[in-house]
């Protein structure tokens, strides 16, 4: 199946994401940049991925993932986006969002921007300001949006020296991370169960529309967007469940998917197939959702064998009306006919896995046991 | 006390001038703090600038190695799936078992060997160079070890196959240190031998192999004495060496880089078939004659002296000695352990080697800011005293940002250990009320089920809603879900927010039952009765009859008590209370009250629809 290349990196990595490619681009993903967490000296490193059927020179593995160059970062790497080809944002342990360059020709990184202060503490007990962590940071060229464990949100844009708006006290809770809906909305997930919608177009510091778990407010600790259709979000929380959410209708997950065992730390749609989702957890494993499903008899219409998202839905299969709405398989909440093939695709148990990130038929991820996988495999 | 094993090292602490001043210290998990102090044994005449420093010293700098650490995650890989598989391992597959999760830890060091030598390669100043090779050569020695504790403890070599392992381990180990001259002794002699070894199918018993051998023997002996190589010096030289001459042997010893070369060379031809328990024999007397009197053995021969004479135990402590860092001993113990070779050795505090030799292992790593994780599955397995190391070490572990918390949290939860689980929450929530943020507070105070703590959290709130006039954080109140039955005051928290929101969605029926029923149901502090009271004046005063007659009365009765100030469950401060009903609230209360009460008896007396 999947052929993963290990590589022990001695860093306990927090986060890894494949760079991106030059949109129309044929070629597959080759680098990609870890952030390391816990160390004295952690440090945002570049590593690129080994060409087939090459044997380098130093006798490593064919295939095996190479460092190219490497940063040292001050305080813990929290979240890591690439801005773009070149640029890198981090977010922080120590509250500062960073802006890191890569130099292609003589392999290396620089500091470009920083924003020290965009995260920090006010309150009684503590007299002056003290940093607070920043937990999460996406990007749309050229904004950037940041969220902290100080409940604050913030938007930068590269090149701005101050933060062109700054939404404080957005939660009372920690925010665990963010990510834009359509672009003057992003959603945010905090630590007591809750979605929030906020509109940057609005003035106030409201947010236009909150989402809650029914039951136990359950902490979240991620979401991400499904990349076609806005308005389906995925979010993992800390009992390991992965929800499914409309954020068009009602306040509450459409689905709820017992998963994982621990913390479910991060959730990704396929970008090119979202019928697949990957989600890693605290307890050491990395799941990958199938809900793509290959029916021919079902629906005739499209029995390409292509697999394409958008048009994959069960319950249109029995009518050939094609003017309704084109529905996420991942939205469809009859159990019994939407079977999702679930598959955990690390061949080992390890300490937690921490991150991961797809591009193609690429993925990595990065693990406390200080390993990076990386497979260039995934739907083989 | 017993006799020191070796000589204690000196450590000089820059900076501090230990001729003039003291020191003092203390002992940590994994290391020592070390400070100046101004007790100085002079008189006190001359103040010299003192050491304003205070230093950390490790005794374990492994640690802290780049390329080690690589050594230690992924040998806790290896030592973790061990540790699974011990319940599946029976019969015969169990040895081959043993022996692969041997090789792998092998491998494991090797590899690591590979990138230590390459970075000495590498390394830009010779210091560094210096200091990786000797790394290297520690690493080396280990894998030597390992091998010879595999052969002759896992695998359980029997003579015949014995030498055959012995040969692999020794070509191993020599070649890869001295390649060019290792090849010319190394390649002579496989050629003869393996020949003869690679007899088809291994169904012959030892005295089979042995006659053959004597056979051959012989026959070289025969040779030799014929003169059959007179004419060449060197055939004649090999001759003798393949008879176990040990004085041919012996002039070749440059060639042969160390005495157990010698005895595996020595052992090929003139006891091939020898039995493991004669080894140390032929050991000590090639030890001996290796040496010659002009050297004493190593730290690394006796170790290997040791394991030739089957004692382990002897093997484990010359280990300990020798190397700085409890990897090799805790791992090679505890692969042994499994191979139930290891007596239940107890020692002075009760648990025996192996768990002791883990222990050490697992809190030396505790001692690292990062590789603590790994200590905490080494921990697992010793199962007397480890869950109490894991409680006491698992709380001293700094807490930078929630998403470490929460990792630690995920350890102890998964461990049952609800006491760290609480005062690690405890911790948090404090660092979050005092940072204000409440709502962070409140989710640590759920994790831990700390219903006091949630107590603490909404008393906030309600204070702030005195202070302010309104609520902060709705979003959090608004929200509670299922945690508001965490405590009691939670659930007055959220009770109350809803009667706001009764009141603003203009439901007033609902809101004035559920304004008495917060009143008499004894969940409201007796210090919010009055706010109660007072929100229930402008209900009182709509155009409708909105209280009943009996909601009236009980109305009537809670504002009495308070004015009594009859204090129902010890309430502290009646005296404010008294206060506060004095000026003209209580006035007031008491004339809407009287005229709801005469509205509602109308009302009630009155037919529908008059």
């Amino acid at each position: 199946m999947e052929d993963f290349c290990a590589k022990f990196v001695s860093q306990k990595i927090s986060k890894t994401r494949w760079r991106p490619l030059p949109p129309g681009s044929l070629q597959t993903a080759e680098t990609f940049a870890t952030g390391s967490w816990d160390n004295e000296e952690n440090y945002v490193s570049l590593w690129s991925i080994g060409d087939f059927g090459n044997v380098d020179s130093d006798g490593g593995f064919e295939g095996e993932h190479q460092l190219l160059c490497d940063i040292k970062h001050h305080g813990d790497v929290m979240d890591l986006q690439f801005f773009d080809q070149e640029r890198i944002v981090t977010a922080s342990s120590t509250g500062c969002v960073t802006v890191f360059l890569h130099h292609p020709n003589n392999q290396t990184l620089s500091v470009s921007q920083q924003w020290t202060t965009a995260h920090y503490h006010t309150g009684p007990g503590s007299p002056s300001r003290s940093n607070a962590p920043c937990t999460g940071v996406v990007c749309d060229n050229p904004e950037i949006v940041t969220v902290g464990e100080d409940g604050r949100i913030n938007l930068f844009r590269a090149d701005h020296k101050e933060a062109v708006r700054t939404i404080d006290n957005a939660d009372s809770s920690t925010l665990h991370a963010v990510t834009f809906l359509r672009t003057p909305e992003i959603l945010t997930v905090n630590s007591i169960g809750q979605l929030k919608i906020w509109d940057f177009r609005k003035q106030g510091n409201e947010p236009s529309q909150i989402l809650s778990l029914t039951g136990d407010r359950v902490p979240l600790h991620c979401v991400d967007r499904h990349p076609n259709q806005q308005h389906v979000v995925a979010t993992g929380g800390q009992d390991g469940m992965l929800s499914i959410w409309d954020v068009r209708q009602g306040t509450m997950p459409v689905s709820l998917l017992k998963a994982h065992e621990a913390e479910m730390w991060e959730v990704h749609f396929h970008p090119s197939n979202p019928d697949h989702l990957f989600t890693c957890s605290e307890d050491g494993s990395l799941w990958h959702w199938d809900a793509s499903t290959d029916v021919p008899e079902k629906s005739s219409l499209f029995n390409q064998g292509v697999r394409s998202s958008t048009f994959l839905s069960h319950s249109i299969s029995n009518q050939a009306n094609v003017h309704q709405s084109l529905i996420s398989s991942w939205l469809s909440t009859d159990p019994a006919k939407d079977r999702i093939e679930i598959t955990s695709l690390l061949p080992s148990r390890t300490l937690s896995v921490n991150s991961l990130d797809v591009l193609g038929p690429c993925l990595v991820c990065g693990t406390d046991a200080e390993a990076i996988y990386v497979t260039r495999q995934l739907f083989s | 006390m017993e006799e020191l094993d070796g000589e204690p090292t000196v450590t000089l602490i820059p900076g501090v001038n230990s001729k003039k001043k003291q020191m003092c210290f203390d002992w940590g998990p994994g290391e020592m703090l070390v400070c100046e102090t101004t007790f100085n044994k002079k008189e006190n005449s001359e103040t010299v600038p003192g050491c304003p420093f205070i230093y950390i010293i490790r005794k374990d700098i492994d640690v802290y190695s780049q390329i080690l650490r690589k050594l230690f995650n992924e040998s806790h890989g290896i030592f973790v799936g061990l540790q699974r598989i011990e319940e599946e391992l029976t019969g015969k597959s169990r040895k081959a078992q043993l022996v692969r999760v041997s090789k792998n830890y092998r491998s494991v060091i090797r590899a690591c060997m590979e990138e230590m030598h390459q970075a000495a390669v590498a390394a830009k100043d010779p210091a560094s160079g210096r200091q990786f090779s000797s790394q290297v050569s520690i690493l080396s020695a280990m894998e030597l070890i390992w091998n010879l504790c595999e052969i002759l403890f896992i695998e359980v070599a029997p003579a015949g196959p014995l030498l055959l392992h012995l040969l692999d381990w020794v070509r191993l180990h020599v070649c890869e240190v001295d390649s060019l001259l290792a090849d010319v002794l190394g390649s002579e002699n496989p050629s003869k031998h393996e020949s003869f070894w690679n007899l088809p199918g291994n169904t012959q018993t030892l005295t089979e192999l042995e006659l053959k051998w004597q056979h051959w023997h012989e026959e070289c002996e025969r040779h030799l004495q014929d003169g059959t190589f007179a004419s060449s010096p060197h055939l004649e030289c090999l001759c003798k060496i393949m008879l176990g001459d040990e004085a041919a042997l012996l002039e070749q010893k440059e060639l042969l880089n160390n005495w157990y070369h010698f005895l595996v060379t020595r052992l090929l031809y003139s006891h091939p078939t020898v039995k493991p328990i004669d080894l140390h024999f032929y050991a000590q007397s090639s030890l001996d004659l290796f040496l010659g009197g002009e050297s004493s053995p190593e730290p690394l021969d006796n170790i290997l002296m040791a394991a030739f004479e089957f004692d382990i135990h002897q093997v484990i402590k010359e280990c300990s000695i020798a190397l700085s860092n409890w990897w090799f001993v805790a791992h090679l113990t505890d692969l042994l352990d499994h191979c139930k070779l290891l007596q239940s050795h107890n020692l002075y505090f009760g648990s025996n080697m192996r768990e002791f030799l883990l222990l050490e292992y697992a809190s030396g790593l505790f001692a690292h800011h990062s590789l603590w994780q790994l200590g905490v599955d080494y921990f697992d397995y010793c199962p007397e005293l480890g869950r109490v190391s894991l409680e006491l070490h698992i709380e001293r572990i700094p807490l930078s940002t929630e998403q470490k918390a929460l990792k630690v949290l995920r350890i102890c939860e998964q461990r049952q250990m609800t006491e760290q689980v609480r005062s690690i929450c405890k911790i948090l929530a404090m660092k979050a009320v005092r940072n204000n943020r409440l709502g962070s507070a409140l989710s640590w105070s759920i994790r831990a089920k700390d219903a006091a703590f949630a107590t603490l959290v909404s008393d906030r709130f309600l204070r702030d809603y005195c202070e302010r006039g309104c609520f902060s954080d709705l979003d959090l109140i608004d929200n509670l879900g299922p945690a508001m039955m965490l405590s009691d005051r939670l659930t007055f928290l959220g009770k109350y927010r809803e009667f706001h929101r009764f009141y603003g969605e203009k439901r007033f029926f609902d809101a004035a039952s559920l304004l008495l029923s917060l009143m008499t149901s004894q969940i409201a502090p007796r210090c919010f009765w009055v706010t109660l009271l007072t929100d229930a004046l402008p209900l009182l005063e709509q155009k409708q009859v909105i209280f009943t007659t009996e909601q009236t009365y009980e109305l009537m009765r809670c504002l009495e008590d308070l004015a009594s100030g009859r204090p129902v469950q010890g309430e502290a401060s009646a005296q404010r209370l008294q206060e506060d009903l004095e000026n003209t609230k209580l006035e007031i209360l008491r004339l809407a009250l009287a005229r709801n009460l005469a509205r509602a008896i109308i009302k009630e007396g009155s037919l529908e629809g008059s």
